[in-house]
């Protein structure tokens, strides 16, 4: 029997989200005031949650490493959340959005959780209507909406390709009318550095100001960590240069499971890297595979050609392209899952056939839609005999006006006019299914410690489908959260205020003064970055697209090397006890030195492939992934014993009862 | 390519700055302008001295962390980018480059490059939201219709990111472009009709103790802001503002 206890209630799939809130304890407002929460991230799900706790009565800190908590990184998401609310009247309901998600997820991910999800989904829309959202319209007024990767049907609201800022500005427009009325208190500028735990209990944080370097104590009764994904143990990916993995690890650390660390999602659609200076990579949108067709050349003498920058591809005439997705998977093409796109252009570029100088990239092309749409235009505005160029300015406007900004974004960093020329993408880092273990009710196993949104494991199995992490952050944050923590609250309402100067307190601000100390003691020889760097190679070598069991033994073993290199040698310029970027990102790296080894080790426990984890010795003639459900359906959260090679496995042994389990295909 | 840096360097909120000159070399076009920085700082570290801080996160021009008064232009020459997406090709071999903090009085600067924009924050908070409750317990989002042209013009407005460029722009300081964005988005939304009034007058207050100066409609901040907000979405705080005068 497994120590997880997933606590998913009793009853039908459809009706156990009602059942449970009916059931669950509630808190009476009055005593709600003597009760305070700590809410770590502000992004979708910490800003949600931050703002709807606050709203019922408790008294809420939020903590951010940003200067606002606008600028949390759920900012960048860009193409849409999907809700079920079917709108377009194209068959969608709770149930198609629930399956797409589970097989989406190739059946890595809970039931009962994802029914949540796809359940709350209509209301999430409704929400932040209300809060003045300005989500795309037609012209009758009322909500548009677009498809994704992975479904049938159009079920996702977007805002332009800005629709993760428009939430946030929603979220933080919520939280903004709490800290007006007192309810909550930001800490922006401020980083967890540790999880206090009293009695067993998750009962506050240790905090650093970033500004004057101060440590600081912070008691709550229960602690939420919405604090994200941790893809940047990649180095080079699509996160924010300050998202990390810090507060998750230090959960971890304290008795929190880690579940599937090695379920990470790269995504197909990323502009190339240019170059070894690069420090980011930038997204476009999979909104953007609703009108681009993918494409490398169909004959190796012309891909190189293009990579030595003899030929253009508007050169290449329609028969010598490959559309690999849509030749490969003829019932999705070119919108086919984030996992299945990824590895069909590392196929092609490994095979010799790709397009930038460093032969990894593919096309992504509009010209087909922009003169379909500008065919469409011309007839709709009486122009019958309009000329091929009429055609397409009318169509380069259509496809402006829907991804302007992420053309615009594109020709800054390019350099390059995507309007006249395809695309070049290549797939990155971008999301990290795996996260904290937690149950039905989002605690950890930690008791009042929460995870919510990317920070958690529990919504999309081994790979997420488009625009459903906005639809999580939010549902975990306005929705369950609210209930969940208050159920456990209930024990609490005769605690009173948690004392800081208790020993735990003591002791654990002592491990976070020590762990800075000994980091500012390193010998000095190379920068935090250049050990940044060197694990995000081993990470994108090893671990990335495609893995195997000697190369996975190999990153083990260089990442315990690496770790042990950098707290020897490691380089923190200036004061500790002062504002000191070199010092965070360093205290963010260590952790990641940590987190990698035990990704590897994830990786390397499971032997199959399945969404974004493809172990080459499981796949089939055809080059698919080869799942392996009799041994391995089910989740790894692995305990913290000291270091990454000494973690225990513990399983949660997925059950399908709604859903009949099956290979996934999108041909 | 081969530059000169003049930097501005300030170790705290107290102590007095002053610019400082950083020979940098090996400088490729397509590196973003913040990309050119981390190579001078990975130099500095690697030579013992302290690297230049400045703030950055998403480095995609949305998050609006990234500031920089760059040649005396906010975010730099290029126009509808932030620093983060300023490349480097926008330069060339042998130019010198000032690089400041933004400079106005609502915002102190913190260390080198880095402000504290906190005031922003405040504006918001003092009316920036629709005062509904996040239950759940509202009406089906498509019972609101909203004229596709006022949802459009909404989104346009709500697409600033608070970066402060167009404070920095003005030669007062004035935030009348950042606070009539916000202002804009509500005003032009049935969601936003019922607390008008409050709004707008709360939030012009909240702008005016945090320090900023007053508009002058010369529109450089329209020209600097990365994100192109309109100067109509001041000419529309100034009517919510009037007509909420006449109201009150």
């Amino acid at each position: 029997m497994s120590v997880l206890d997933s606590k998913v209630p009793k009853g039908p799939l459809d009706q156990k989200w009602t059942a449970h809130k009916n059931k669950i304890n509630l808190v009476n407002p009055a005593n709600k005031r003597k009760i305070d929460v700590i809410v770590v991230g502000t992004g979708l799900a910490g800003g949600a949650a931050a703002a709807s706790l606050a709203e019922l009565g408790y008294n809420v800190k939020t903590f951010c490493y940003q200067d606002s908590p606008r600028r949390a990184h759920s900012i960048a998401a860009q193409g849409g959340i999907n809700a079920s609310k079917n709108y377009q009247g194209d068959g969608d309901s709770n149930y198609r959005l629930f399956y797409d998600t589970v097989k989406g997820g190739d059946y890595r991910s809970r039931e009962a959780n994802v029914y949540r999800l796809a359940e709350v989904s209509g209301n999430i829309i409704d929400q932040c209507v209300a809060q003045g959202v300005p989500f795309a319209r037609e012209y009758g007024g009322q909500l548009d909406n677009r498809s994704f990767g992975g479904v049938l049907v159009s079920r996702t609201f977007y805002a332009k390709g800005q629709t993760g800022q428009q939430l946030l500005l929603g979220a933080y427009s919520a939280m903004n009318r709490q800290i007006n009325r007192g309810k909550i208190t930001p800490y922006n500028r401020h980083e967890m550095l540790d999880l206090v735990l009293v009695g067993g209990k998750a009962r506050g944080i240790i905090a650093r100001d970033l500004v004057t370097g101060a440590i600081e104590r912070h008691s709550a009764h229960a602690v939420v960590l919405a604090s994200g994904g941790y893809g940047n143990v990649f180095f080079l990916s699509t996160n924010a240069m300050g998202s990390n993995v810090m507060a998750a690890w230090r959960a971890h650390r304290r008795g929190a499971y880690f579940a599937n660390p090695c379920f990470t999602q790269i995504h197909p659609t990323c502009i190339p890297v240019s170059g070894d200076h690069q420090s980011k990579l930038t997204l476009m949108s999979e909104s953007l595979r609703n009108d681009g067709r993918i494409w490398v050349p169909a004959k190796k003498e012309d891909a190189d050609a293009i990579r030595a920058g003899k030929l253009k591809p508007t050169q290449i005439v329609e028969a010598d392209r490959d559309y690999f997705l849509e030749r490969r998977y003829p019932a999705f093409g070119n919108l086919v899952p984030r996992d299945v796109a990824s590895r069909a252009a590392k196929e092609r570029c490994d095979a010799g056939f790709g397009v930038n100088k460093t032969g990894e990239a593919v096309y992504l092309d509009f010209d087909a839609a922009i003169m379909r749409y500008g065919k469409e235009k011309a007839l709709i505005s009486g122009q019958k005999d309009a000329s091929d160029i009429e055609v397409r300015v009318l169509g380069e406007a259509i496809i402006a006006a829907k991804y302007g900004n992420l053309f615009q974004m594109y020709e800054k960093i390019v350099d390059e006019n995507p309007y006249k020329t395809p695309m070049m993408i290549y797939p990155a880092v971008h999301y990290t299914m795996g996260g904290l273990w937690v149950d039905y009710n989002l605690q950890t196993t930690i008791p009042g410690c929460f995870a919510a949104g990317e920070a958690n494991f529990s919504d999309h199995g081994a790979n997420r489908l488009g625009a459903s992490a906005l639809m999580q952050g939010l549902a975990d944050g306005y929705f369950v959260l609210p209930s969940t923590v208050g159920d456990y609250l209930a024990d609490d309402i005769a605690t009173g205020t948690i004392p800081t100067d208790s020993p735990e307190f003591e002791a654990a601000e002592k491990e976070v003064t020590d762990r800075m100390a000994k980091m500012k003691a390193g010998k000095g020889l190379h920068s935090v970055d250049y050990y940044h760097k060197k694990l995000g190679k081993i990470m994108w070598n090893k671990c990335g697209m495609s893995r195997n069991e000697k190369e996975l033994n190999e990153a083990i073993e260089e990442i315990a090397a690496l770790r042990a290199d950098f707290w020897e040698n490691v380089k923190i310029p200036g004061d500790i006890n002062t504002k000191n970027q070199e010092l965070e990102k360093a205290g963010r790296v260590a952790d990641f030195l940590e987190l990698g080894e035990l990704f590897a080790k994830d990786a390397l426990t499971r032997n199959e492939s399945c969404g974004g984890h493809f172990r080459e010795e499981y796949q089939t003639p055809e080059g698919e992934a080869l799942r392996d459900d009799e041994n391995f359906k089910f989740v790894s959260a692995w305990e913290y014993k000291g270091a990454p090679k000494d973690a225990v496995l513990h399983k949660e042994e997925l059950v399908y009862e709604n859903i009949e389990v099956k290979t996934r295909s999108y041909k | 390519m081969k530059l000169t840096l003049k930097i501005w360097r300030q170790d705290s909120a107290n102590s007095k700055g002053k610019m400082q000159t950083y020979p940098i070399d090996g400088i490729e076009g397509d590196m973003s302008f913040l990309e050119m920085l981390d190579v001078l700082n990975e130099g500095l570290i690697n030579k013992g001295e302290t690297p230049v801080e400045f703030d950055h996160d998403c480095r995609e021009g949305i998050c609006g962390s990234c500031s920089l008064q760059i040649n005396g232009e906010p975010h730099g020459p290029d126009r509808m980018v932030t620093t983060c997406q300023l490349h480097m090709r926008s330069f060339k071999d042998g130019d010198t480059i000032a690089i400041e903090p933004f400079r106005a009085k609502a915002f102190p600067v913190i260390k080198d490059l880095i402000v504290d924009r906190s005031a922003f924050d405040r504006i918001q908070q003092s009316g920036g939201y629709v005062s509904v409750n996040t239950s759940g317990n509202t009406l089906d989002a498509n019972a609101i219709p909203i004229n596709k042209q006022d949802a459009d013009s909404a989104f346009a407005a709500a697409a600033c990111i608070g970066c402060g460029a167009c404070v920095a722009a003005c030669k007062n300081a004035s935030a009348m472009l950042f606070t009539s964005a916000k202002v804009s988005q509500y005003a032009l939304l049935p969601q936003g009709q019922v607390e008008a009034t409050e709004r707008v007058e709360n939030m012009v207050r909240q702008m005016d103790l945090e320090g900023f100066g007053n508009c002058t409609n010369t529109g450089a901040c329209e020209i600097e802001c990365p994100k192109g907000i309109s100067l109509e979405n001041i000419a529309r705080l100034n009517r919510e503002f009037l007509s909420a005068n006449i109201k009150g």
